[in-house]
C-alpha cells in the first residue's frame, strides 16, 4: 500500500498513537519539502482543534507556494482562514487568537512582506510572555518562505533572519529538508512560545524521505550531516544543500568538510559546533543574509571564545553582500555557491 | 451647547457628499440634567433597568479613580513614581462602557483606562506597577479577579489587533460549539454571546494597526467594540493634525457601525456601549463609539500643556467635568450630601491606600528578567541568570556577607 500524504480522499490511518489522523502519513515516503511542510501542518491541525491557520491566499489557492494545498477543504474555512491583505493585522490577529486559547500558525507570504508586521512581531509577540509574567503562553508560529535562487522581484528573496535571532523571546528555526521540515513543522506549533519558521523556498521542491514514524532531533538541536576533519562549515535551510555540494567537490580533492546544519537559529545549539571545530580546527559560516551583524557574526565570535585553543584559522563568514538584494539577474553573483565557500575554506586551510 | 472638535471638520470634508454629522448623543447637559439629545432618544430604554444604587456606584469608582490618579501624579512628583499618565476628564465615558460590559467579555486598554481597569477588578498598586518601575504589565491576565483586563499597551495601536483576533477566537469558539466548519467571506455574522472591546485614543487612530483592526473585525463580523475616546490632543498635537473627518465616520467607512457620544456624560457611554455590545454578542457585527471627551491634565507627568493649549480651553471642559456634572444629576435624582460626603472619605481613604502600597512594592529580583522571557526552557537565558547570579555573588565573596570590607 502507498503512503498517503497532500489529498483528503485517503482512509483514515493511524500513527504513532496520535488516533485516527484522516490524510496523516503513515509510512516513509518522499516527499518535496512543501508537501512535507503541509503533512506537518494537517498532523498538527488533527492533533489539536485550536490549530488555526492564517494568511493571504492560503486557502482554496493553497498558497502562493501551496504549502497549505488542500488542508481548508479538509479542514474548513474557520481553520484555514484567507485574510484580508494585511501583515500586521494578521500578525496581531494571531496575538489575540493566541490570548483566546488558539495556536495560530501564520503564513507571510514572502520574507519581504515580513516586515509591515514587525512592530507586532518585536514589541508585542516576543514580549508578551515577559509582559504577562507568564501566566498565558503566546504559542504563535510564523511562516516565512525566505532565500534567493528564485530569480523573483524585489523584496522576495531575503534571508531576514538576524532581526528575528536578535530578539528575545522569539524562537527561530529552519529546516533543510524534507523530515525535518515535517517534524519541526508540528515541534514549532507544540512550542508554546512564538517561533519563527523559516523555509527555504528555493528548496520547495526537493524532495527526501519523511518517516512519520521517527521523529526528527529536537526542534533546537544542530546536528552534523556529513562528517570531516579539515574545516567545519556551518549554514542552515537552502545552504545546506550549498555546503554538502561544497563537501562533495572538497572531497574529490582530498578534503573532508563536516557539514553542519544549524536547524535552530534561535536559540543556537553550539555543543556540535564546538565539538566539531575542536576537531577540525577551522569554521566556515554561510548564509545567504548580508554578513554585517548577521548570525555568522555571532557564530564566530561565539567559536573564537569557546574554541579559541583549537582553532587553527579565525572563523570566516561567507555571506551576502552588505548591498541591498540585487535585481534577479545579479543573485547568481550575490548568493554564496559552492565555490564561495571553497574560497573561503581554501583561505582558511592557508592559516 | 453643541460639542464640537477643536477645528471645523465637518464643514472642510464634505466635497459635496451629503453627510451631516448627528449631534453626539448625551443624556445630561453641561450642567447635569437629563436632557437627552434626539439622538439619545432610540439609546434611552437602554438605561431603564439601570438603579439609583448602580449610578451611585459609577460615581464612587469616577471618585475613587480621580483621587488615585491625582495621588499618582504626586507620587510622581515625589520622585516615587517613574512617570505618570492622569485619565483625569475621562473617567465618564469609561465608566459608563465599563459597566455596559459582560462579566464574561474582555478589554484591551490602552495606558490611561485607569476607569476601566479599576471597574474590571484591576488593583491600584497594580496599575501602578509599571509606573514605578518594578513591572512592564503589572497583573495577572488570567486571574478572574481583574476582569478580563488585558494589559496596558504601550505601542499604541497594537492592543486593537489583538482585540481584533480575540474577537475572531471568539467567533471561531462559537462556530466550533455549533458545528460550523466554515467561515466565508461575506458571510454573515456569528452569535457569540461574549464580546470585546479595544479602547484607543484620537492620536491612535492613525496608526495602520488601528485601520487593519477594522478591516479585519468588518471582515470576519468578530463581537468587537472599538472606543476610541477623542480627548483632543495627543500629547501636543491637536485632533485635527490627525483627521480632517470626524473620527467615527472612519469606522463607517470600514462598514462599522459607528456614532459620537458626549464622552463626558458616562450615560451616553453606558446607553450606547450596551446596544452595540448586545448587537456585537449576537452576530451583528462590530461597532465603533467615538468618545468626545478631554485629556484635562497633561498628557503624561512629563508634559506641559501650557506649551501648546490655552487656558480658555481648558475651563470650558472643566465645565463640563464628568463627576461634577454627574454629581449633579444624582443630587437632582435625589442623592444626598452623606452619599458624597462617604464618597470622597472612601476615595481618599483608597488613594491613601494605594499609597501605601505603592511605597510598599518591593524592587523585582534581578533574576526575575530572566524568568519569563519564554514559556518553555531556554538553556541560554538560564546561563545568563547563572552568570549574573554567580557575578553579584562574587562581590558578596570579596567584600564579605557582613559588610565587613574595610
Amino acid at each position: 500500500m502507498s503512503a498517503t500524504v497532500g489529498s483528503s480522499n485517503q482512509r483514515p490511518a493511524t500513527d504513532q498513537g496520535a488516533g485516527e489522523r484522516p490524510g496523516a502519513l503513515t509510512e516513509r515516503q518522499e516527499l518535496p519539502i512543501a508537501k512535507a511542510i503541509n503533512a506537518g501542518l494537517r498532523a498538527a491541525m488533527s492533533a489539536d482543534e485550536h490549530v488555526v491557520l492564517l494568511g493571504e491566499d492560503i486557502g482554496p489557492l493553497g498558497g502562493v507556494f501551496r504549502v497549505t494545498d488542500g488542508l481548508q477543504r479538509e479542514f474548513g474555512s474557520a481553520r484555514v482562514i484567507d485574510t484580508p491583505l494585511a501583515e500586521a493585522g494578521i500578525v496581531g490577529s494571531a496575538i489575540g487568537l493566541a490570548m483566546a486559547g488558539y495556536r495560530p500558525v501564520v503564513e507571510i507570504q514572502f520574507d519581504g512582506f515580513v516586515f509591515p508586521a514587525i512592530n507586532q512581531i518585536v514589541t508585542q509577540l516576543a514580549k508578551l510572555t515577559s509582559r504577562q509574567a507568564g501566566a498565558q503562553p503566546v504559542p504563535v508560529v510564523i511562516r516565512l518562505p525566505y532565500g534567493g535562487h528564485i530569480g523573483a522581484v524585489e523584496h522576495h528573496q531575503e534571508s531576514p533572519e538576524a532581526y528575528f535571532a536578535h530578539t528575545a523571546g522569539l524562537r527561530v528555526v529552519a529546516p533543510s529538508n524534507a523530515h525535518d521540515a515535517y517534524w519541526m513543522m508540528q515541534q514549532a506549533i507544540r512550542s508554546d512560545d512564538p517561533v519563527i519558521f523559516f523555509e527555504p523556498k528555493a528548496k520547495y521542491w526537493q524532495k527526501g524521505e519523511v518517516d512519520p514514524l521517527a521523529l526528527a532531533a529536537p526542534l533546537h538541536r544542530t546536528t552534523v550531516v556529513r562528517s570531516g576533519t579539515d574545516c567545519t562549515v556551518v549554514g542552515f535551510g537552502a545552504m545546506v544543500t550549498t555546503l554538502l555540494q561544497a563537501a562533495e567537490i572538497a572531497a574529490s580533492e582530498g578534503t573532508t568538510l563536516e557539514v553542519i546544519d544549524l536547524r535552530s537559529l534561535s536559540p543556537i545549539d553550539y555543543d556540535p559546533i564546538v565539538a566539531s571545530v575542536e576537531k577540525t580546527g577551522r569554521l566556515v559560516v554561510a548564509q545567504e543574509a548580508p554578513g554585517n551583524a548577521s548570525l555568522g557574526s555571532e557564530i564566530a565570535a561565539t567559536l573564537a571564545e569557546r574554541a579559541f585553543y583549537s582553532l587553527q584559522a579565525p572563523p570566516l563568514r561567507v555571506s551576502g553582500f552588505d548591498v541591498p538584494f540585487p535585481p534577479a539577474k545579479l543573485e547568481g553573483v550575490y548568493l554564496p555557491d559552492a565555490d564561495r565557500v571553497l574560497e573561503a575554506v581554501d583561505r582558511a586551510l592557508q592559516y | 451647547m453643541r460639542l464640537r472638535y477643536t477645528g471645523d471638520v465637518t464643514e472642510m470634508t464634505s466635497f459635496g457628499v451629503e453627510m451631516v454629522d448627528p449631534e453626539p448623543i448625551r443624556f445630561l447637559d453641561d450642567e447635569g440634567h437629563y436632557a437627552p439629545s434626539g439622538t439619545a432618544q432610540e439609546f434611552a430604554d437602554e438605561l431603564e433597568r439601570v438603579t439609583l444604587d448602580e449610578l451611585c456606584q459609577w460615581y464612587v469608582d469616577m471618585s475613587t479613580v480621580r483621587a488615585f490618579d491625582t495621588e499618582c501624579t504626586h507620587l510622581q512628583r515625589q520622585g516615587q513614581l517613574a512617570l505618570w499618565a492622569p485619565s483625569v476628564g475621562q473617567e465618564g465615558c469609561q465608566v459608563g462602557i465599563a459597566h455596559a460590559a459582560q462579566a464574561d467579555d474582555h478589554i484591551f486598554p490602552t495606558y490611561r483606562e485607569h476607569t476601566v481597569a479599576h471597574v474590571r477588578g484591576v488593583d491600584f498598586v497594580d496599575i501602578a506597577k509599571q509606573f514605578r518601575g518594578v513591572h512592564h504589565g503589572g497583573w495577572d491576565v488570567t486571574d478572574p479577579a481583574n476582569g478580563n483586563c488585558r494589559l496596558y499597551t504601550l505601542v499604541l495601536g497594537a492592543q486593537t489587533q489583538h482585540a481584533s483576533g480575540f474577537a475572531l477566537g471568539q467567533v471561531l469558539d462559537a462556530k466550533r460549539e455549533a458545528g460550523n466548519t466554515q467561515l466565508a467571506p461575506g458571510e454573515p455574522g456569528t452569535p457569540t454571546g461574549v464580546a470585546t472591546i479595544a479602547f484607543y485614543g484620537d492620536g491612535t487612530s492613525s496608526q495602520g494597526d488601528v485601520s487593519e483592526s477594522m478591516v479585519f473585525a468588518a471582515s470576519y463580523q468578530t463581537p468587537l467594540l472599538q472606543v476610541v475616546q477623542n480627548n483632543n490632543w495627543a500629547i501636543s498635537v491637536p485632533v485635527t493634525r490627525q483627521s480632517r473627518t470626524p473620527l467615527y465616520r472612519r469606522a463607517l467607512g470600514f462598514g462599522i457601525r459607528a456614532v459620537q457620544v458626549d464622552g463626558n456624560d458616562p450615560l451616553a457611554g453606558y446607553a450606547v456601549a450596551r446596544r452595540f455590545l448586545a448587537a456585537a454578542r449576537a452576530g451583528e457585527g462590530p461597532g465603533c463609539i467615538e468618545a468626545l471627551t478631554y485629556r484635562m491634565g497633561a498628557h503624561t507627568t512629563s508634559d506641559d500643556p501650557t506649551r501648546y493649549r490655552v487656558d480658555e480651553e481648558v475651563e470650558s471642559w472643566r465645565r463640563r467635568d464628568p463627576i461634577v456634572r454627574f454629581e449633579r444629576y444624582l443630587r437632582e435624582r435625589g442623592v444626598d450630601d452623606d452619599f458624597f460626603a462617604a464618597t470622597a472619605a472612601q476615595a481618599d481613604a483608597s488613594a491613601k491606600r494605594a499609597r501605601e502600597g505603592i511605597l510598599a512594592l518591593p524592587d523585582p529580583d534581578p533574576a526575575s528578567m530572566f524568568e519569563h522571557v519564554y514559556s518553555e526552557p531556554h538553556e541560554a537565558i538560564d546561563a545568563q541568570r547563572e552568570w549574573l547570579l554567580d557575578y553579584e555573588a562574587s562581590f558578596e565573596a570579596s567584600f564579605g556577607t557582613e559588610g565587613g570590607a574595610a
